[in-house]
């Protein structure tokens, strides 16, 4: 046939006349069409500028993000961002299930940071219940190597989306390579790569297995030679950092007044670290620095990024000393009430109740065997009050509002989620700069759709 | 009301019974009540009946016919502790300099932090003079959050807000109530612009119509979304599930544990 069907061929941008404009559905190699008929609707005396619809879905919007650009030529005149296509009503389904059952949902909210979700909420928790002073030693010192692994997980993803975005393809196999590594820690640690459910109320759900802790001293010297690589490649590099620097300013003005908090407000030269001002679980007995930049630019925000890795190894490497002289200590409070009434263990048939536990409660002790019931089923009741225990995720300040009413579910989890705030700031970011520049500020920002929408 | 007291009509010069006006001692602090007692009640916001959950089934317990108040925690007196107190001090003045003395209707202090429930109709000024007083300096807003207290006959819609002063590390919560049947909250956006998105997200999800702000539609439903999903009025939704042979009914409609 001559004539063959190309399905490959560019085809012209089809075209509609409504209400509000001429408007064009762009498929992919076709703007020569849309360039054209903006150029026809100029002479008719219209404006001389387009609005661009980028996403839902777009491969550099960092999920379902929408981002509405009005343009004029190739500079940003306007920007809004169009959220909530991810939204999943976390919070109010929370309202449905125990207070332990909440750790399950709330972990899947910004899924590239899930511990500090989870520690977040039970902060809160445990400040309602009064126990803040009885969590165990080890399961603090848990918490904060677990939240530091995934300090460093979350900044590599930051690091490998923000170069795949401009172009630079093996700063995300790096990236991605590295992120693999504290993925098998998490599994090892918590049996599951993503979307934990660890950190529980009055602790953690289980000890550390054997043999993690050389599994993790090997991850950090394997990081000590692998971190500078990510130097090499692009601190110094003159298209990294043609596209980066000065690019996506925002002062600590704008930070402030915009709430925006995190590596972003740390590029404004401010060392604003809830780790150091306000710590939580223990994070007073550990050497590490806050790491700042003065440049207020995508280009600081990346080299802060770098630099934390570097500090999360060092509070890792204390952490697994302390762990070390902790062997057996307990890892969950030690009040039977609220303590989960077994520890979980690794069986035949995957993770599940400790065989021992089974044989307490359903061999020897008729007590044990209520107890668990009514724990598993009906769960503890938190004393009415809220609670608001924020902590410092990769991303800026995480915080939990939690509400209850006396009961064993949640009366209202509120969760300030750090991606769906600095967000806010991608307007400011990026009107008056190029369209890739746009890119680039929401790469520095680096929201997560699942914290956004929740 | 004019200062030129001839345009006073006689009527506005009230007749006092004497030894009945106040005199000095009377406004004294000492002679002055450190708090209101309305204010120190711990507060109902409904009540808890039976003890397993789901209403009008079979319960054969015995416990069905118990009914508990849910009490949220009371008012707190003088002194707060701590830097409660220096903030309080700091907030109560800036108030009085601003006029709006009745601003804070209660302080809760439990569990270590701080709630002032602000009068809606001053909730904006009290934000501002929460940023800008040198001895507050809450420069950041956590964001608000909505929580809908359908018992609270009055006060079904709280707005909670959470500052920070990175100045003198130091967080407060504010709460302002405002009834179902008139939703409207002045909005803090020309304060604290982080608000922009926290005000639309309470909007979208209990309906409180945050007046003053430059935009509130939605943000998380659809545009074309009917009702507000975070009320307690709202139903979770869901459909049963078939496992095993067995249908597990959607955890809204299951029994559960109150």
């Amino acid at each position: 046939m001559s004539t063959a069907y190309d399905p490959y061929a560019p085809s012209p941008a089809t075209a509609s006349d409504t209400s509000t404009g001429r408007v064009f559905t762009v498929t992919g190699q076709d703007w020569d069409t849309v360039v054209q008929g903006v150029g026809d609707l100029g002479d008719e005396g219209h404006e001389d500028h387009v609005v661009v619809n980028m996403g839902p879905q777009h491969p550099s919007t960092h999920g379902v993000l929408r981002l509405i650009l009005e343009l004029e030529g190739e500079t940003v005149t306007e920007a809004r961002c169009g959220i909530g296509y991810l939204h999943t009503g976390i919070e109010k389904n929370m309202e449905f299930r125990t207070w332990v059952q909440g750790v399950t949902f709330c972990t899947r909210m910004d899924y590239l940071s899930p511990f500090y979700n989870e520690a977040t909420y039970c902060l809160g928790v445990e400040r309602l219940l009064d126990i803040e002073d009885d969590i165990p030693e080890k399961a603090q010192v848990m918490r904060v190597l677990l939240m530091e692994l995934n300090r460093i997980s979350s900044h590599l993803v930051a690091i490998a989306t923000g170069g795949m975005e401009i172009g630079a393809l093996t700063v995300m196999t790096i990236g991605f390579r590295e992120r693999e590594l504290v993925l098998d820690l998490f599994e090892l640690i918590t049996g599951l790569r993503m979307n934990h459910a660890f950190i529980r109320p009055g602790g953690v759900a289980q000890d550390m297995p054997p043999g993690a802790l050389d599994q993790i001293r090997d991850f950090v010297a394997l990081m000590k030679k692998r971190l500078p690589e990510y130097a090499d490649l692009c601190n110094a590099n003159p298209i990294f950092k043609g596209r980066l620097v000065d690019v996506g300013y925002l002062d600590l003005a704008g930070c402030l007044a915009l709430g925006v908090t995190g590596p972003v407000l740390r590029s404004t030269g401010y060392a604003w670290d809830l780790r150091k001002t306000q710590p939580y679980c223990g994070y007073e007995d550990y050497d590490f620095e806050v790491k700042t930049w003065d440049t207020c630019d995508s280009y600081g925000r990346f080299r802060i990024r770098l630099d934390e890795m570097w500090e999360s190894l060092k509070i890792i490497e204390q952490a697994a000393d302390r762990l070390a002289g902790l062997e057996g200590a307990p890892v969950m409070v030690g009040d039977k009430k609220i303590a989960w009434p077994s520890q979980l263990a690794v069986g035949t048939d995957g993770m599940g109740n400790s065989l021992d536990h089974i044989r307490h409660i359903m061999g020897e002790s008729m007590e044990a065997l209520i107890h668990h019931f009514k724990l598993v089923t009906e769960g503890f009741r938190v004393p009415a009050g809220q609670a608001y225990v924020p902590v410092e995720s990769p991303r800026g300040e995480l915080g939990a509002h939690v509400v209850s009413d006396g009961g064993t579910r949640p009366y209202r989890a509120h969760f300030r989620d750090p991606s769906f705030t600095n967000l806010q700031a991608m307007s400011v970011m990026s009107e008056g700069g190029m369209v890739a520049d746009v890119i680039v500020a929401i790469a520095s920002l680096d929201p997560v759709m699942g914290g956004v929408d929740r | 009301m004019s200062d030129d007291t001839g345009d006073k009509l006689p009527e506005e010069f009230p007749e006092v019974t004497p030894g009945t006006e106040p005199d000095a001692t009377d406004v004294t602090p000492e002679n002055q009540l450190p708090v209101s007692p309305e204010a120190l009640r711990p507060e109902v916001v409904g009540e808890r009946r039976g003890m397993f959950g789901v209403q009008g089934s079979g319960d054969t317990s015995g416990y069905g016919g118990l009914v508990k108040p849910v009490v949220m925690p009371g008012g707190a007196g003088r002194p707060y502790g701590g830097w409660f107190d220096e903030v309080a001090d700091a907030l109560e003045e800036a108030l009085r300099g601003g006029g709006v003395e009745h601003a804070l209707e209660k302080v809760v202090v439990h569990r270590g932090e701080i709630t002032f429930f602000v009068r809606r109709q001053d909730l904006a000024s009290v934000a501002r003079m929460l940023r800008d007083e040198e001895r507050l300096r809450f420069e950041l807003c956590s964001g608000v959050s909505g929580v809908h207290y359908p018992d609270d006959a009055g006060r079904e819609l709280h707005a909670v807000y959470h500052l920070l002063s990175m100045t003198h590390n130091r967080r407060v919560r504010l709460e302002v109530t405002c009834p179902d049947a008139d939703p409207h909250i002045p909005s803090v956006v020309a304060t604290y612009p982080t608000a922009d998105w926290h005000e639309r997200e309470t909007y979208d999800f209990f309906g409180v119509v945050f007046d003053g702000h430059p935009a509130l539609t939605r943000i998380e439903m659809p545009d074309d979304w009917p009702g507000h999903p975070q009320r307690k009025d709202y139903p979770l939704g869901g459909i049963p599930v078939e496992y095993k042979g067995a249908t597990v009914p959607p955890p809204d409609t299951r029994r559960s544990y109150s």
